[in-house]
């Protein structure tokens, strides 16, 4: 029996969120190291969703967000994105370098290649934790990064899985730095063959 | 008070005077908007994909910029427009990232921007102002009493076509 999607069950959606939970988990410590603070992670939530309510998984489609993107291949497919909103992400980038930046209107050249290769580290000790868990091969692409509306940027994803599907599966961990001002959240977004190797993986599909 | 209705991505809608028909954070998908000036019935759809002949899973009409048009004058037509008035906007079709430019994914927007135009041609609609391409999202707002579409962005201003 494969999985589908609108016939997912609990301990399914369970296992999911373990996936997120340690990969996220993974992504929190790597992340608490680099700026040497507390990182709490809330639980994770895994969600199926219809396109046309796709674009505001997040709250509003209009907030303005930072979004790192890598295409993830190998054994399963899909996107990881980083994303911060656009005051966080301030906040993150002076507590990683400092006061710079000043003279720039809204981000400098060098914050936005810092955001991006924090997504990249971020995403990448995901994946890796995912990938020892499961022993799947799992691979990140170069990362990009986009500072636009989180609908906008989900939107590209989401045409990537429009193609096979009628809707969306992913696993979402917000995490902050306990003082509760930096949030941000992970996105898991497999495609829908990779939900049945995932879970084959981890031994509750037979 | 104006009634401001929410399209989805993958959605349409049709609907009558003095509503306005919303769509928010339009990145590589493409937004079509129809009005009838005689009826002032607008319609907009929000469609991800270009062309649903290349795909096998194509019930989802709203999907495709192909079908959608063809749903969506369908629905205008139900509720009383005149196909012969109908003027069409565009907007969207954006490139989110920039990743590798000779991608499939990445150049979805431009596809779809182009699949809007042959479309609306083969069907003799006229493409009376377009807003697409560019690397940044859009918010739009569709008003049926003027026939006039908004276009917000973040950091790329606000303007209407």
């Amino acid at each position: 029996m494969g999985f589908e999607l609108d016939k997912v069950n609990f301990i399914q959606i369970d296992v999911l969120k373990e996936v997120g939970n340690i990969g996220s988990g993974n992504a929190a410590t790597a992340l608490s190291k680099m700026i040497n603070k507390r990182i709490d992670m809330g639980v994770p939530e895994v969600k199926v969703l219809e396109f046309k309510d796709v674009n505001e998984m997040l709250g509003s489609a209009e907030t303005n967000v930072v979004g790192v993107m890598l295409s993830v291949f190998g054994d399963i497919s899909g996107f990881i994105i980083f994303i911060l909103e656009e005051v966080d992400a301030k906040r993150l980038l002076q507590i990683l370098m400092g006061q710079i930046g000043e003279e720039c209107d809204d981000f400098c050249e060098i914050q936005i290649s810092a955001l991006k290769e924090l997504g990249n580290i971020l995403t990448g000790s995901y994946l890796s934790a995912l990938s020892t868990l499961t022993s799947l091969n799992i691979v990140a692409s170069v990362p990009q990064i986009a500072i636009d509306m989180v609908g906008a940027i989900i939107s590209v994803p989401a045409i990537e899985l429009g193609k096979t599907g009628e809707s969306v599966l992913y696993i979402e961990t917000e995490f902050n730095d306990g003082e509760d001002k930096v949030t941000g959240d992970f996105l898991l977004i497999p495609d829908v063959d990779s939900y049945d190797i995932l879970l084959r993986a981890l031994g509750v599909l037979d | 008070m104006e009634h401001i209705i929410k399209v989805g991505m993958a959605d349409l809608i049709a609907v009558r005077p003095p509503a306005v028909l919303t769509t928010l954070g339009l990145g590589s998908c493409v937004g079509i908007a129809l009005f009838d000036s005689r009826t002032n019935i607008i319609g907009l759809a929000h469609a991800m994909l270009p062309d649903s002949k290349l795909i096998k899973n194509n019930a989802n009409k709203a999907k495709f910029v192909d079908t959608s048009i063809v749903e969506l004058i369908t629905k205008m037509v139900e509720l009383g427009a005149n196909r012969a008035s109908l003027t069409a906007k565009v907007a969207g079709g954006a490139q989110m990232f920039s990743f590798d430019q000779s991608s499939d994914l990445m150049r979805i927007g431009l596809r779809n921007a182009q699949a809007v135009r042959e479309k609306l041609s083969e069907l003799r609609i006229p493409i009376i102002a377009e807003d697409t391409g560019g690397s940044f999202g859009r918010t739009i707002e569709l008003y049926s009493l003027t026939g006039e579409l908004l276009i917000k962005t973040i950091g790329h201003g606000m303007k209407k076509i």
